[in-house]
């Protein structure tokens, strides 16, 4: 079976006034239908710049590798340049939700005829039927009075509604694969126990693909079937997400979740990773993690790695140098 | 001499606001009829969401906001400092006493100021130092507690990461030997993995250094953590507050209850049983009458006799307050 989504060796470096910085390093992920992927790193691992690779949102500055593949419907999108081509991939297939809907929806315009003009891109429609789904998928997730909210801006919803509405806009073109950027994070959390309960209705009604981009791995834990951990710009633990969080390998993946306040047990202690992020200027060679990595040796050896995922149960994959320290 | 260091009696914090200039003006009440005493030495926490008002009570104890009603009374070791009758000069006295450390390390600290600068300046502001040897001397010192190189005092802010610059900003906060810390939302900002850094640090600081701290946070499994005693606020209220681990283990009020069902837990087989709360927390020009979280209560009665119960916490268990409607519907 042909998977919804195939992510192949993706690089992707940013060209600087600093240099050249490597924001993901060959990245290879795949997504079915009907199935929700999570990724999740910190700041700076580089799962937007994965997301937004899907659509080609990356700034102009942006440099892919030649033999990076992103195939949906057995395109590469990746090479799409066309106008004609681009509209597939940025509001078609593809949809994306972002952290912030307060920056994301236009102030000036109102919800209601934003929702339209994108569904009028995309579906032959005429303005009437574009309106009557609009107000039908500001319905669906929830939102009272749809009628009154498709005439407001979006200074006039709180902060859960305008998500709400972010939701209803991204659903009305009936996307294949729904991209989730940090969809929960700027809620109060009463507000994000909503979002995400109607987040996994949607995904079970529309049966689509989701990819879904937290820092927070109770989210994941609570929305994903599988989950990709990040460590600046490398995929550096994979798999279904009950084992990657009841069996974690990697010594980055143990040291997340040991770091995480865990309200069951308070007598737990914090235990933070050691050291800092480094600089995507200084990418440590080898293995990304060594620099703050428990295990890593006196000599250094870990930065003559080469990095890559190594299957180390059916389905639970594992860096290389992770193999080798996760026993320790 | 008291065994509190702040004490906190019937406090509130109104605004003016005026939607155009031809209404009417109106009053918003932010922090509403507030009594807490913070004990000398513990880690207080205080936790809801945004808009319950948390900030404005931290503001209104540091003296940054104006009291409407009720007053607010600092017990320093020699004397009391009452901060609705404070003179400016006294205010400049009490300054050095409490501090503050802010959400936002990249807001929060100017990129043109060397590190050593910008701890120094408390210093030089408030003329706690008198030569540039002593301030320089107290400068390290709080430095090396807070795990700083002396080698970093040279450089600028955009060199250091979030966990870092949030070590510089806990830094300025402590020169000036204060005794009280207020600290607003300080790991919000930061990732998970450093976050567990910062909350060990203030936690050592604070035993070294005597410290009180009033933490404010939105995020419950923190509070949990490193608070001895968690009062939990919704629109301008405390709707319960106990010691924490009483407060976590056995939660009496529906919205103490709504708030640690929503997290989300990390074991994928633990889906499920967060109680919904309907809708979202009202605004504050326009609260509801009677108990404030009657519009999102599971228990709420279908006659309304809610609104017009009047709010106030009672000790139900020994420490252990709840608001009068929570404690008959919980």
């Amino acid at each position: 079976m042909s998977h919804l989504l195939e992510i192949n060796n993706l690089d992707v470096k940013f060209d600087t006034d600093e240099g050249r910085i490597t924001a993901i390093d060959n990245v290879s992920l795949t997504l079915d239908q009907g199935k929700v992927l999570g990724i999740v790193g910190e700041s700076g691992s580089g799962k937007s710049v994965t997301a937004k690779s899907i659509m080609q949102l990356n700034p102009g500055n942006t440099i892919y590798n030649d033999n990076a593949e992103i195939i949906i419907d057995d395109e590469n999108v990746l090479k799409f340049r066309s106008k004609h081509d681009l509209k597939k991939i940025r509001g078609g297939k593809v949809s994306m939700i972002f952290q912030e809907p307060m920056a994301s929806f236009a102030p000036a315009i109102k919800i209601g005829s934003q929702m339209v003009e994108q569904l009028m891109l995309h579906k032959p429609l005429d303005k009437k039927e574009a309106r009557n789904i609009s107000i039908d998928m500001l319905n669906r997730v929830g939102i009272a009075d749809a009628e009154k909210r498709f005439n407001q801006y979006a200074f006039e919803l709180s902060g859960g509604m305008r998500q709400r509405a972010m939701i209803a806009m991204a659903l009305s073109t009936m996307p294949k694969l729904l991209l989730a950027d940090e969809p929960t994070t700027a809620l109060d959390v009463t507000i994000q126990a909503q979002v995400i309960n109607l987040m996994k209705d949607i995904i079970k009604e529309f049966n689509m693909g989701v990819i879904f981009i937290t820092h927070d791995l109770g989210v994941i834990a609570q929305v994903a079937d599988d989950v990709a951990v990040m460590y600046l710009g490398s995929v550096v633990e994979q798999g279904p997400v009950n084992e990657i969080l009841k069996n974690p390998m990697h010594p980055y993946t143990k040291g997340l979740i040991n770091a995480l306040p865990d309200i069951n047990n308070l007598d737990a202690p914090l235990t933070p990773i050691p050291g800092n992020i480094p600089s995507p200027l200084d990418r440590p060679a080898g293995c990304v993690f060594r620099t703050r990595c428990p295990h890593a040796s006196q000599d250094g050896k870990e930065s003559k790695v080469k990095m890559g995922l190594v299957e180390v149960k059916p389905g639970h994959w594992l860096d290389r140098c992770g193999v080798d320290c996760g026993n320790k | 001499m008291s065994e509190n260091i702040v004490s906190v009696n019937n406090l509130s914090v109104s605004f003016d606001y005026q939607e155009n200039f031809l209404s009417k003006k109106q009053k918003i009440k932010a922090v509403n009829n507030i009594n807490i005493k913070i004990k000398k030495g513990s880690f207080f926490g205080l936790v809801g969401e945004s808009g319950s008002g948390k900030t404005t009570l931290g503001r209104a104890i540091l003296g940054a906001n104006k009291i409407s009603q009720g007053n607010v009374i600092f017990h320093d070791d020699q004397r009391d400092y009452d901060l609705t009758s404070i003179s400016s000069k006294e205010m400049k006295e009490y300054r050095k006493k409490a501090q503050l450390i802010f959400q936002d390390p990249y807001a929060a600290l100017s990129p043109r100021m060397t590190v050593r600068d910008i701890i120094a300046e408390p210093l030089e502001v408030m003329r706690i130092t008198s030569s540039r040897e002593e301030t320089d001397a107290r400068v390290r010192d709080i430095a090396a507690k807070c795990r700083l190189n002396l080698e970093h005092l040279r450089r600028f802010p955009h060199a250091f990461s979030g966990g870092q610059r949030q070590r510089i900003s806990i830094a300025r906060a402590l020169v000036s030997n204060p005794k009280f810390i207020v600290a607003d939302e300080s790991v919000a900002a930061l990732d998970v993995s450093i976050q567990a850094d910062i909350l060990n640090l203030l936690k050592q600081l604070q035993h070294e250094l005597n410290l009180t701290y009033l933490f404010i946070s939105h995020d419950l499994s923190v509070v949990a953590h490193v608070c001895d005693i968690v009062a939990v606020m919704y629109l301008g209220h405390i709707v319960e507050m106990a010691p924490s681990r009483e407060l976590f283990a056995n939660p009496k009020h529906p919205y103490t209850k709504a708030l640690l069902s929503s997290i989300p837990s990390i074991d994928p087989e633990n889906k499920s049983k967060a109680i919904e709360l309907e809708g979202e927390i009202p605004s504050a020009m326009n609260p509801p009458s009677g108990c404030v979280f009657r519009t999102r209560c599971p228990h709420a009665s279908a006659d309304g006799k809610e609104g017009n119960i009047e709010m106030g916490l009672v000790e139900v268990e020994p420490d252990h307050w709840v608001d009068r409607c929570g404690v008959n519907c919980g």
